[in-house]
């Protein structure tokens, strides 16, 4: 069955999905698409309930009511197998500092199972620390750890790409960088979605707009140019309702 | 892929704790203080209290244990590891397995320096049946690991986690340590009371098996935010 | 149940009202004297304890696998009479023990089982109040593994020490002890449905309240 097989989709659903911890509400009545190619943009301020969305995207947090559908099934039905086609970069990095660059691929990688070769060079080369993988992640600066962290959660190749404010800490080169990354990774049929409060830097890279406030979605539609006076406009129209 | 997947944590660790040797050195000055302290309290004008080294034993393991569990899942916090172990296609019990493995790997160092410096300083014979006193000390480490490390997770996400571990793992564990103390007492006697201690080591081996298994089949559901 | 609370309530006030009279019509007991007549109160009260936690266990299993709401409300209800009981069990304890045996305490089977039970069932509480978010799966986990020491502590216990009269004791009283004997008893166990209905209908109401609270937000 699909349990044990490769689960491959093309897009991902979530009907009506509510979280709430006690009486907080942090997602309510969430329902918004995200198909291969495409870079969705989660975008609101901070507690707006866009970390808890991702968590629920990548199965870390089971919804209080509604349903994720990976390509028309839900998590349930696709088993363990589902979580090898999705790739998760959070604030927090996802890497143990006492390793080196290189261990903590490989461990990734074999968890993965994903060959450990060609494919930590690659990865290696490509976060820019091809010629520093043995050295301990405790002594890279934030930028490369981010940059390490980000080929860590690509490693295994997933379908569905989550970043939970993936610019964190990054200069300007390092930015364009990543963007360039996450163009090309939705370019090759990803479904790329990123949570960020940073609309300058989502402006110009997502190629569709999820606006996000207290749990609630409050626009979900292609992006298009000057995204912070639509936040804006759509942001002041919420507050007045 | 269980087992693979248990190993790969396991060596995981082991990696981490051979570059920074952190949790190995604390733990085992922890028990090593541990023993200081009982010493004061268990030695009456320069000799031990009769039966003392057993308790002091299990003591010191089940505390530096502790201690041992709450450096180990700190590791995972910081960086949210846990997680990122969580998200990974494996079953999540063998996750489990693999920290739980490391806890006793860890524990199975300490016993090795304060089995003889027990049997040293409050002059306890251990080591006249050594292949029982292995065996209860392998059941009942393997006991306090298999509660103490699915504790440790959960009170990954915890608040005031540092205080709730003992609270919760040392009444858990009673019957862990009375067998481990009571079978090592009878150890002790001369002549030795072996028929005693493999009683205890049998209650401790079926405890092993219930606990894991149930171990195993919670695991998954509570680590489900 | 909840239309039996008020007749029920009616009925165990009464018997608690009457319980004494009962009980001191009841034989005296010449070896312990007096210190007999906490018999009454504390087995029955240990028989409550024994099955609140039961109770308890069985509904954070059921909680941590179902996932129905109800379950962890009895599971808190439970562990919250666990200790109830407990702690009239710990307190009249001692007073027999002084009696009987000359020591307040001794750690003997079956005081160690209880004290060992009750403590579990204290830090399944603190767990509720203190360890936040997910605190309800964490308290389930706790009770589930509870339940399945409650034998090894038995049996570990026992092998250990017993001085503790047996539980063979109850089916053998004498009738003039053994009629005020399952009258408390009886007593009790209304208590503990009464408690426990109030409690789970108290829950109940928060639950409600917290759905409230979300459903104005929608």
């Amino acid at each position: 069955m699909s349990k044990s097989g490769v689960s491959d989709f093309d897009s991902v659903q979530l009907l009506d999905v509510s979280r709430h911890f006690g009486r907080r509400r942090a997602l309510a009545h969430v329902s918004l698409t995200a198909r291969a190619g495409d870079i969705l943009g989660l975008l609101g301020p901070n507690g707006a309930g866009k970390s808890t969305l991702i968590g629920v995207l990548a199965t870390l947090v089971a919804p209080t009511s509604g349903e994720v559908r990976y390509g028309g099934q839900t998590a349930h039905a696709l088993g363990s197998g589902l979580r090898r086609r999705i790739g998760l970069l959070a604030h927090e990095l996802h890497l143990y500092p006492e390793l080196s660059a290189r261990q903590n691929l490989d461990f990734f990688a074999r968890l993965y199972g994903v060959e450990t070769g060609a494919s930590v060079d690659a990865a290696l080369d490509r976060a820019g620390l091809g010629d520093r993988g043995h050295e301990e992640v405790l002594g890279f600066s934030r930028g490369m750890r981010q940059r390490l962290a980000l080929e860590r959660a690509l490693l295994h190749r997933p379908r569905l790409v989550l970043f939970d404010e993936p610019f964190t800490g990054l200069d300007d080169h390092a930015v364009g960088i990543v963007a360039g990354r996450l163009r090309e990774l939705a370019a090759s049929g990803a479904i790329v979605i990123i949570a960020t409060h940073d609309l300058d830097l989502a402006d110009g890279l997502v190629t569709r707009v999820a606006l996000v406030r207290d749990g609630r979605l409050l626009l979900d539609e292609p992006a298009q140019a000057g995204l912070r006076a639509r936040y804006r406009s759509v942001i002041a129209q919420a507050g007045h309702a | 892929m269980f087992v693979s997947t248990a190993l790969l944590v396991l060596k995981k660790d082991f990696a981490i704790e051979v570059r920074s040797r952190e949790i190995l050195y604390t733990t085992l000055l922890f028990a090593l203080s541990c023993v200081l302290i009982f010493s004061i309290a268990f030695v009456k004008e320069g000799e031990p209290l009769l039966d003392a080294a057993a308790g002091i034993l299990w003591i010191a393991v089940e505390f530096a244990g502790t201690l041992a569990l709450g450096k180990t899942f700190e590791r995972e916090r910081y960086g949210e590891t846990l997680r990122a172990l969580l998200l990974a296609p494996a079953p999540r019990a063998a996750i489990y397995a693999g920290k739980m493995l490391g806890v006793v790997v860890l524990l199975a160092i300490a016993e090795v320096l304060l089995v003889p410096l027990v049997a040293l300083l409050f002059h306890a014979p251990l080591f006249a049946q050594p292949l029982l006193l292995v065996a209860l000390l392998a059941a009942g480490t393997l006991g306090f690991s298999i509660v103490g490390t699915l504790f440790a997770a959960m009170l990954v996400r915890a608040r005031s986690r540092d205080v709730m571990l003992p609270i919760l793992l040392y009444p858990m564990t009673v019957p862990v340590m009375i067998a481990g103390v009571r079978g090592t007492s009878a150890l002790l006697q001369s002549p030795a009371d072996t028929a005693t201690a493999v009683m205890w080591i049998g209650l401790l081996t079926s405890l092993d098996v219930v606990f894991m298994t149930i171990a195993l089949w919670t695991f998954e559901p509570l680590m489900t935010e | 149940m909840r239309r039996l609370f008020m007749p029920l309530l009616v009925v165990a006030t009464a018997m608690f009202a009457y319980a004494p009279y009962m009980i001191d019509g009841a034989a005296y007991e010449s070896s312990m004297g007096l210190v007999q007549k906490i018999f009454y109160f504390h087995a029955p009260s240990g028989m409550m304890m024994l099955l609140s936690a039961i109770v308890c266990g069985v509904a954070s299993a059921l909680y941590l696998w179902r996932r129905k709401p109800a379950m962890d409300h009895l599971a808190l209800a439970s562990a919250e009479l666990t200790v109830l009981y407990g702690l009239i069990v710990i307190a009249t304890g001692p007073l027999w023990a002084r009696k009987a045996w000359g020591i307040w305490w001794d750690w003997d089977a079956r005081l160690t089982m209880s004290f060992v039970g009750w403590l579990i069932a204290i830090s399944y509480l603190f767990v509720r109040k203190y360890a936040g978010p997910g605190s309800d799966k964490l308290g389930a986990a706790l009770a589930v593994f509870g339940m399945a020491n409650v034998p090894f502590i038995y049996l570990s216990v026992n092998l250990w020490r017993t001085l503790h009269p047996k539980t063979s004791v109850v089916p053998s009283l004498p009738p003039l002890i053994r009629g005020p004997f399952w009258f408390s008893a009886l007593a009790l166990f209304l208590m503990y449905l009464l408690l426990l209905t109030a409690r789970l209908h108290l829950e109940r109401q928060r639950a409600a309240l917290d759905a409230l609270y979300l459903a104005e937000e929608d």
